[in-house]
């Protein structure tokens, strides 16, 4: 290369960094510096005490790592958080799709309109939502109940009782939640050719075949996109239980989100809190990995 | 100049102006910030003219803020040195606060004091303002714990009146479930409530953590006898094993015979009389705590909030004006009037609005009769595990012997700060932290 190319290239590069100035400031300044913070956090003991006389603050290594791993409670969390993620993510994966399915049928008449009704539920309010889904849940005088006596079925106390607390909440949030992948399914279904369709019925497919054959494998980058979203989503479980239950009752809802905010916020365990949050970085992270990788071994 | 050159300008001029005119209309004005939590946040506002009419010069700003925010608002504030110069505390917040050194010390103010002595007030509830021997807070208005019952069904039992003791109490409580039969009880102690199994814990001498408040001390006689008490009320069918969620509407059930005695707190004194149907209003009484022993009444909470002072406040010696006229019985008995919330001055309950009325009566009964739970910074984490761990052996989850167990566990992780704080102020010669 010449001297005057290196120098173009040089000037090039310093263009791009230019550009990519405003947004590497800000990732640095609201995600990298704020992570790297909670790090460090995570190996000192920081607390209340610290707040009011910071040389009551220690650094104490890996500690709060051993403490958070041999807390029953943060394990409790984490079994009720995957709990969650286990059952509320699929499910919800799987109410979309249907919905998504439904909407793009070509029978369905007044379509946007059921799709303005079924993503309402995203863009409400949690707190107002929760109010009216707790009326939903009373255990005497709810609707749940009443509907599950139509059936002959004996009344569920859906918040009290620690079997059916998560349950209730996972199907709140699936209610609250599929709208959102159900747009994502319903652009990913119009992306797919209508030909290959056609091709399938002159080739005597029936309607499963057609759905197995074509609109999955048609969907399957959707899938992906939908699955880890959802599935980050889900591990960040907080303001159902936070508005529903309070974590309660016998701890049956608390997910680690919420149990962070608790060590965090209510406690000033700062230490704690970063701790926890770290572990749940790393426990994503895996999740996330995991699909990619299934994924890919899929295509491969 | 260009047109926003000049438009900045007469703005700027504007702003000078303005900022002018306040200095010279405020020569002499002090203005105080007062943060007031929920409801009483809202009503002291009515307060506040008075005040600033006896007191030219002195401005106050209430600035009201939902208890539920309050804690954390509160820290955030005081982190961000904005903290106002003074404001409502839960009296259960203090030794946190003093822990954080956001607050003044009122030992001067109080020493030079007509109107605010302690000597004025509930002793149990004084004791709650005072961490060290330095007292932080005073007390504005009071609450502790009773119970509230159903005269007709204790008499369609035998009881004309509540017991005093425990062995009474329990038998009361059995007649009573004779009485109802097996779908309805004789008591309710709420499962997501701390306060019941750390009241009798009290009662029976325990004093819930040892070694200067470093060490829990739940597995020792004086809780575990207490515990068992509290538990056999579930084991024998007297207490129904659920929470107030699962009760939905404790005034309904109440009414309805579902149980019929109840622990809980003033701010029922009101709503009873609102929400409970015309033909149980004669029905309902409240009483005293009864003791484990012929000490009568047993001993409860010492709740409440109290007013303080922030150290970072330059208008102290104002804001103890304000304290001061928050204190004075007739305020105190207007602030009762407006919120049902029941005054720390004793002076006040002479008044013919709290003493005309046996069941507010019994208030002052028992308010005579409370104690301070441990005033660390870490009691209230401690009260959350005394209720889940309480909540499991009720529930019969767990034995009371390994409940106890893991709630002593949870608590030594709990203080391990403390204990090293306590052992570095040791070899330093200090006080407790």
């Amino acid at each position: 290369m010449s001297a005057r190319g290196a120098r173009i290239e040089r000037r090039k590069a310093r263009a791009a960094w230019l550009f990519l100035a405003p947004a590497l400031g800000l990732i640095g300044l609201f995600f990298v510096l704020p992570v790297a913070a909670g790090l460090l956090l995570s190996l000192t003991d920081f607390d209340i005490y610290a707040i009011g006389a910071p040389d009551t603050a220690r650094f104490v290594g890996l500690k709060n790592y051993a403490a958070t791993l041999t807390s029953s409670l943060f394990w409790q969390a984490l079994r009720n958080t995957l709990y969650f993620v286990l059952v509320g993510g699929p499910l919800s994966v799987v109410v979309s799709l249907g919905a998504a399915l439904l909407l793009h049928a070509r029978a369905v008449r007044l379509r946007s309109l059921f799709r303005t009704i079924y993503f309402a539920p995203v863009v409400t309010t949690l707190v107002a939502v929760a109010i009216v889904w707790r009326y939903l849940y009373h255990p005497r005088y709810g609707f749940l109940n009443h509907a599950l006596g139509w059936f002959g079925l004996g009344p569920i106390d859906w918040l009290g009782d620690p079997m059916w607390a998560m349950p209730g909440i996972i199907l709140l949030a699936v209610w609250k939640n599929f709208g959102y992948n159900m747009l994502i399914f319903v652009a990913g279904l119009g992306s797919i050719p209508e030909e290959l369709y056609e091709a399938a019925s002159i080739d005597g497919a029936s309607a499963w075949q057609r759905f197995r054959n074509v609109t999955l494998p048609g969907l399957a980058p959707v899938f992906l996109f939908v699955g880890v979203t959802t599935m980050i989503g889900y591990f960040q479980l907080f303001a159902e239980p936070y508005v529903m239950t309070q974590g309660g009752p016998l701890r049956s809802t608390t997910s680690v989100v919420l149990l962070m905010y608790e060590e965090g916020f209510r406690w000033w365990r700062m230490g704690i809190a970063s701790t926890m949050a770290v572990l749940l970085l790393v426990i994503t992270l895996a999740g996330a990995l995991l699909q990619l990788g299934l994924r890919r071994g899929e295509r491969a | 100049m260009s047109t926003p050159r000049v438009l900045l300008a007469a703005v700027l001029a504007a702003l000078l102006l303005l900022a002018g005119c306040r200095r010279e209309g405020g020569v002499a004005e002090t203005v105080l910030h007062f943060w007031g939590l929920g409801r009483e946040g809202e009503v002291v506002a009515e307060l506040v003219p008075d005040f600033e009419r006896t007191h030219p010069g002195i401005r106050v700003e209430v600035q009201q803020i939902p208890w539920s925010a309050a804690h954390e608002k509160l820290l955030t504030a005081f982190v961000g040195g904005s903290t106002p110069d003074l404001a409502q505390l839960g009296n259960t917040w203090i030794p946190e606060f003093v822990a954080l050194r956001a607050l003044a010390p009122l030992t001067p103010w109080i020493d030079r004091s007509a109107a605010v002595r302690p000597e004025h007030y509930f002793p149990g509830i004084w004791s709650t303002n005072v961490v060290a021997g330095t007292p932080y807070g005073i007390p504005w208005y009071v609450d502790t714990r009773l119970l509230f019952y159903r005269k007709d069904i204790l008499a369609a039992a035998g009881y004309s009146t509540l017991p005093v003791t425990w062995p009474e109490w329990r038998a009361a409580m059995e007649a009573v479930k004779r009485q109802v039969g097996a779908d309805r009880y004789a008591i309710f102690l709420p499962l997501n409530e701390w306060a019941q199994p750390v009241i009798l814990g009290l009662q029976n001498g325990s004093p819930l953590l040892g070694d200067e408040w470093s060490r829990g001390a739940f597995r020792e006689p004086a809780f575990r006898d207490a515990f068992d008490f509290y538990l056999d009320m579930f084991r024998d069918g007297l207490a129904p094993p659920v929470g107030n969620n699962e009760i939905a509407n404790m005034y309904q059930e109440f009414a309805r015979g579902y149980f019929a005695m109840v622990v809980t707190g003033p701010w029922n004194l009101g709503e009873f009389r609102r929400r409970l149907p015309a033909e149980v209003q004669d029905a309902w009484a409240t009483a005293p705590f009864p003791g484990p022993d012929a000490a009568h009444p047993g001993v409860s909470l010492a709740g409440g909030s109290s007013l303080v002072l922030f150290a970072s406040s330059p208008r102290q010696d104002a804001a103890w004006k304000f304290i001061e006229y928050l204190s004075a019985p007739a305020q105190q008995l207007r602030f009762y009037a407006l919120t049902g919330d029941l005054p720390a001055q004793v002076a006040a309950w002479e008044d013919s609005s709290l003493a005309a009325d046996p069941n507010i009566r019994v208030f002052r009964d028992q308010l005579l009769r409370v104690v301070a739970t441990p005033m660390i910074p870490e009691w209230e984490q401690i009260a959350m595990r005394v209720q889940e761990r309480s909540e499991m052996a009720a529930r019969g989850a767990v034995p009371a012997d390994s409940a106890l167990a893991l709630l002593d566990e949870d608590v030594e992780r709990i203080l391990e700060k403390r204990r090293w704080l306590l052992a570095r102020a040791r070899e330093r010669g200090e006080g407790a932290p």
